[in-house]
């Protein structure tokens, strides 16, 4: 087993980008996610890897887009208002079918908004923050050590699918810290060989070409179809979640990301004065575990969904149940976090 | 065990941050589960700086609360903005060298400290927060000392591992001054 170390977020997604075998970062500093950079300022050169600071989050999510076409891993982290910034590009690169891996550490919004953790971009995230008819993979870790497990998942998801693949993270996952244990380093050679589309050289052969632009309505359709095929194998394939005291539960608290495991603090607390509740934790906010979400909620009375938002994930729970069980909401917002004695107020109302 | 539930605040520079670094890394080297979740933002200029830290056998839920049961004081407005969250029968331990005023609770145990005079005492006014850590660990038996001692030569490296050794005394001083 491997040594345990006491990490702050940030810098434990960043180590486990490395080991996945990320070798080219492109990003710009913004609180609460700076750590991410400065860890990458560091580390890069270490392992002759490319570290850029880019003039603005533009410029970095565009220097992503042209890594990201010689198929290598690559990435870039940010906070809500850069994420902004980046949709732009984002949506170039879906449109492109590129692999690259981003992670917003989340402020309180709208704007400018705070540097307080937040969940209020969810719609942003998983709904397409820009235009086009694309999604990315949306990774919700709920611990540090999850961040780091999901790291390698997600270069690796970004790699077979060839798309844009999101972690999802807050500010209290940045800034906090606690015992994670790395994995290995992955093997570089052979995990990503992109020859057959990728930009490293033509010579001798039949130029590759990358573009998110068909001027032929037709062909575009087409582009759009084969995007849609690749998102259903995502769907069926990739869908993760926790559960927690489910068997027997007559509530059932749904939450994603930090929220989600303050949530299990509350089954906790609920339990022990005898109310009998579970958790329902989506680790994939898309592909969005619906049906098993739906069969979760199996006979209990009410859902409750807490955000550090003012309800966004939980429209996808009300679509997920179908109307078969009441769904409450709680949420802060603006870098406000519920704690575990204001949600176990705010579920008795409904018990 | 019971879920140690800490908040350490005081001014910005007193050593709140990195008492409750040592404290979870501490937890971790004593096979806990921990987590440290720091106050971070403007507030911490001038104003008071905190970290909560949560030390269970089981993995944490929550790593904030609202109702921490063990509470370490290093300033006045640390101590009007906290005591009033403390549990029932929590412990709070004080740092009487900067904080001249009581507690108005009467249902929690009380612990004051004057961390500056025994660091003092020790040569280094810096480790009042290590003196500090002392009397904590003594009254809530949250980590061990050997914990406390595998966080130090974890934290200190190099030039500053020098500093292991006082930094222990420090936390020795603290527990002895709560009779341990």
């Amino acid at each position: 087993m491997a040594e345990k170390v006491m990490v702050k977020g940030n810098e434990a997604m960043a180590e486990a980008a490395v080991r996945a075998g990320c070798r080219i970062y492109f990003g710009y500093p913004i609180t609460p996610q700076s750590e991410f950079i400065e860890y990458m300022a560091r580390r890069m050169p270490q392992i002759e890897g490319v570290f850029l600071q880019s003039e603005s989050e533009v410029a970095a999510v565009n220097m992503v887009y042209g890594a990201a076409c010689t198929g290598n891993r690559v990435m870039t982290s940010t906070s809500s208002p850069g994420f902004s910034l980046m949709q732009e590009g984002v949506s170039y690169i879906a449109g492109a079918m590129l692999p690259a891996v981003f992670v917003n550490v989340v402020r309180g919004g709208p704007g400018l908004g705070d540097i307080q953790p937040a969940q209020s971009d969810y719609f942003q995230a998983t709904k397409g923050g820009a235009h086009g008819d694309y999604h990315l993979i949306v990774l919700a870790p709920g611990s540090i050590q999850e961040s780091v497990d999901l790291m390698e998942d997600a270069f690796r998801m970004a790699d077979e699918y060839r798309m844009p693949v999101l972690i999802l993270a807050d500010g209290m996952l940045g800034q906090m810290m606690e015992p994670v244990e790395f994995p290995e380093f992955v093997k570089l050679e052979g995990i990503n060989d992109h020859s057959a589309w990728a930009l490293r050289g033509a010579t001798g052969r039949e130029a590759n070409k990358v573009t998110s632009f068909d001027i032929d309505p037709v062909n575009l359709e087409k582009m759009n179809i084969f995007i849609q095929e690749i998102y259903k194998r995502i769907k069926a394939k990739e869908v993760r979640y926790e559960t927690i005291g489910l068997e027997d539960a007559e509530y059932m608290l749904v939450g994603y990301g930090t929220m989600g495991r303050i949530l299990g603090s509350v089954v906790k607390l609920a339990r022990s004065k005898g109310i009998k509740v579970g958790l329902f934790r989506p680790i994939t906010l898309w592909p969005f575990p619906y049906a098993e979400l739906k069969k979760a909620a199996e006979g209990v009375k009410t859902i409750l969904t807490v955000e550090m938002s003012m309800g966004q994930m939980v429209e996808d729970v009300r679509l997920a149940v179908e109307g078969s069980v009441p769904v409450q909401f709680y949420g802060r917002t603006g870098g406000m976090v519920p704690t575990p004695d204001e949600v176990l107020a705010e579920l008795l109302k409904h018990v | 065990m019971k879920e140690h539930l800490l908040v350490a605040a005081g001014f910005g520079g007193q050593g709140v941050m990195l008492l409750g670094q040592v404290i979870a890394t501490a937890g971790m080297f004593d096979g806990k589960y921990t987590t440290w979740l720091p106050s971070y933002g403007p507030e911490m200029r001038g104003g008071t700086a905190n970290c909560t830290v949560v030390i269970n056998d089981e993995p944490i839920g929550s790593p904030i609360t609202e109702s921490p049961n063990e509470l370490i004081v290093m300033n006045i407005p640390s101590l009007t903005k906290f005591e009033k969250q403390i549990q029932p029968g929590g412990v709070m331990v004080i740092n009487t060298s900067v904080v001249d005023r009581e507690s108005t609770r009467k249902d929690i145990e009380i612990f004051k400290i004057d961390a500056g005079a025994v660091a003092e005492r020790l040569g280094n006014m810096k480790v009042a927060n290590m003196v500090i850590l002392g009397a904590y660990i003594a009254k809530t038996g949250a980590v061990t000392l050997e914990g406390v001692r595998k966080a130090f030569e974890k934290k200190l490296t190099g030039e500053k591992a020098d500093l292991i050794d006082l930094n222990i005394q420090a936390v020795k001083a603290g527990m002895e001054a709560v009779g341990q």
